[in-house]
């Protein structure tokens, strides 16, 4: 793992906490712990794989990093700064070097624009049109795998998997190094999913661009990440390597979770069936989030919350380990 | 094994103000008693609709069903009327749907919707069916399964809602339940808990008819698959050979385009174009514009359906000799 600093995107010690507020004077009578002290950093050009089931704040995470939320603690430094600690100017240089790809290309395009202007708006904005916008525009298509022609066109013109290479292109538009990658496979058909995944590695390679790929489908993100983080409830349990995560899983989460995942071809193990359902984030079980749970679990499990165990280049929070 | 529900060319058709297509075309497998089937196909391949004719489910008009057979037990459900077909749905012939939140009355408590199901096929008292739907909920293992009967279901979790659908399901003990997408809107932990029971009802001689988009959940599940693409059937066989040697490009396709979580990553091999509409089928093979092996015949004819021994059966001139 590389050093905090020297990495393009480094979260530390990061909480994000929503109020919950009741009656009359919405008066704070709890807190979501959405996020709740994530520590991760990612180098160039990689893809970090980030899994969990839903309400484990994955998109929570993505946002705040994004500077969608304004967390109540911790810190994210994105090329060495802290985007939380900046001025406005500063910050402006810096937003469009952060992208993100949604998983519904129909929801996240306006269906009043056309082509052309939904690949342009950011360029005019930051003021990077190259020559005239139609060719800018055609040029950014070109990228995706879609003719130059349909620039005027609007978004409901367009198949499912045409619509997510127009939120690609959109994405790319502004030169950024780090995008976030929201289940963008997810809402789309097998044959097409294969199709989006080889465009995302092939702009990796050509712009040495970064992703932090959200993802349920255990199948995609294990195929497509360099490294995978497994999270629950607001908390990472589990950051290395692809490969060892997937062969190999440390924290009883993880294994749970990847025994579940249905690899088709591969004769499957015995299957973990975890009991009961996850606990709420408005009130997290004390301890070890994930001990109610866990089949492993042992009496310091209730009390403390596990700290970080570094083994080589893979991470655990888990009294076991 | 005795064939349990047969399909004999089915087909199905739609009208709307703008256009007229079928859904499904000439459609044919079997299920056999206690076996685990698996439907496959991407989005609008006519899947759902596949599964909702068998119950004489399809709204109409629009739908139509316009020739086939479907033969349960030897009773063509086509030609049977109206109160022999209430008679059969959710007693011999039940049903899960994708989305448990819009498949159950969001207005009535849990145990009053199971009890009506009961109440319907057999003549028990109220107390007695309650307790047997009670029964079957501690069956699906929902935990508290005396409080839940009173609760609604937005009082539930997903994957509870979904084993609240299963239990109900089961009720009458039918021999063969029709699973819509049964896990696609569940995360992979409940999935799992839910194939536990799938399999165990199996082991109880019900035999499943699952609908799915995942190949990952064929695997996981079935005994045999029959695939589809654009409202018709291209291949069918047993499980494992199916994996091992898929016969129709479509099929190797959806295979090779499949992500494997794996150590040296070659490059997907994605099936070009996209997911035909049905307004737009091609005349001969619907394929043969994604389909790399695709040649003059290809465009004239339907392909025939080419034997390979054991089940194992494709719609692909590329098999046939001459």
């Amino acid at each position: 793992m590389s050093n905090l600093y020297s990495s393009i995107l480094a979260v530390r010690d990061l909480k994000m906490y929503f109020p919950v507020r009741r009656g009359v004077m919405s008066r704070t009578v709890g807190y979501v712990y959405a996020v709740d002290g994530v520590t991760f950093s990612m180098d160039k050009k990689e893809i970090l794989g980030l899994v969990g089931e839903s309400g484990c704040s994955k998109t929570t995470l993505a946002r705040t990093i994004l500077m969608l939320e304004k967390p109540v603690s911790g810190q994210v430094l994105f090329d060495g700064k802290d985007l939380f600690k900046l001025r406005r100017r500063e910050l402006a240089g810096l937003r469009k070097r952060l992208q993100i790809i949604f998983q519904d290309p129909t929801a996240s395009l306006n269906p009043r624009m056309n082509i052309l202007d939904i690949l342009t708006e950011g360029l005019l904005q930051y003021g990077m049109v190259e020559g005239d916008r139609e060719t800018h525009a055609r040029k950014l298509l070109a990228e995706v795998g879609l003719d130059g022609d349909v620039i005027y066109r609007y978004p409901h013109e367009f198949s499912g998997g045409q619509r997510q290479r127009i939120s690609i292109a959109r994405a790319i538009s502004l030169r950024p190094d780090f995008i976030v990658c929201d289940e963008p496979v997810s809402a789309l058909d097998v044959s097409v999913q294969a199709q989006i995944i080889n465009l995302l590695l092939d702009l990796r390679e050509r712009y040495d661009l970064s992703y932090l790929f959200i993802s349920h489908d255990l199948s995609v993100v294990g195929y497509i990440a360099d490294r995978i983080a497994v999270m629950y409830l607001g908390r990472m349990v589990e950051v290395g390597p692809a490969g060892d995560v997937v062969e190999d899983p440390l924290h009883p989460y993880s294994q749970a979770l990847l025994s579940a995942a249905t690899a088709p071809g591969v004769y499957r193990k015995k299957r973990i069936i975890l009991s009961g359902e996850t606990p709420s984030p408005v009130a997290p079980p004390p301890g070890c989030v994930f001990h109610p749970r866990c089949p492993k679990s042992m009496p310091v499990c209730r009390k403390e919350v596990p700290r970080e165990t570094v083994s080589g280049k893979r991470r655990v929070w888990c009294h076991l380990c | 094994m005795e064939p349990l529900l047969q399909v004999k060319g089915l087909s199905v058709s739609f009208t709307t103000d703008e256009a007229a297509f079928r859904a499904v075309d000439d459609v044919s497998f079997q299920v056999s008693v206690g076996e685990i089937v698996g439907l496959v196909g991407e989005s609008g391949c006519g899947k759902s609709v596949t599964a909702l004719s068998v119950l004489r489910l399809i709204p109409s008009p629009p739908g139509k069903i316009e020739s086939g057979q479907i033969l349960f037990k030897g009773e063509d459900l086509l030609k049977v009327d109206v109160s022999r077909m209430q008679n059969l749905r959710g007693k011999e012939i039940s049903m899960i749907f994708q989305e448990p939140m819009s498949a159950l009355s969001p207005l009535h408590r849990i145990g009053n919707q199971l009890v009506e199901a009961i109440s319907l096929h057999r003549a028990l008292s109220k107390k007695e069916a309650w307790n047997l739907a009670e029964s079957y909920l501690k069956k699906v293992s929902l935990p508290d399964a005396g409080q839940k009967m009173f609760a609604y279901p937005y009082q539930l979790s997903g994957g509870m809602q979904q084993r609240v659908m299963i239990a109900m399901a089961l009720l009458l003990e039918p021999d063969l339940v029709i699973a819509d997408e049964p896990t696609t809107a569940l995360d992979v932990t409940v999935q799992a808990q839910i194939f536990e029971l799938l399999q165990k009802m199996r082991k109880e001689h019900t035999a499943v008819f699952l609908i799915t988009h995942d190949m990952g959940v064929i695997w996981e599940m079935c005994d045999r698959v029959i695939v589809m693409y654009a409202a018709r059937v291209v291949e069918e066989a047993r499980r494992d050979t199916l994996f091992q040697s898929p016969a129709h490009p479509y099929t190797q396709g959806l295979l090779a385009s499949s992500p494997k979580p794996v150590r040296n990553k070659t490059r997907l091999k994605a099936i070009p174009g996209q997911v035909p509409s049905p307004i737009h089928y091609l005349p001969g093979c619907r394929f043969r514009d994604r389909c790399a092996h695709a040649h003059g015949r290809c465009e004239r004819e339907i392909p025939e359906w080419v034997d390979l021994g054991d089940g194992h059966r494709a719609a692909c001139f590329l098999l046939s000799r001459g």
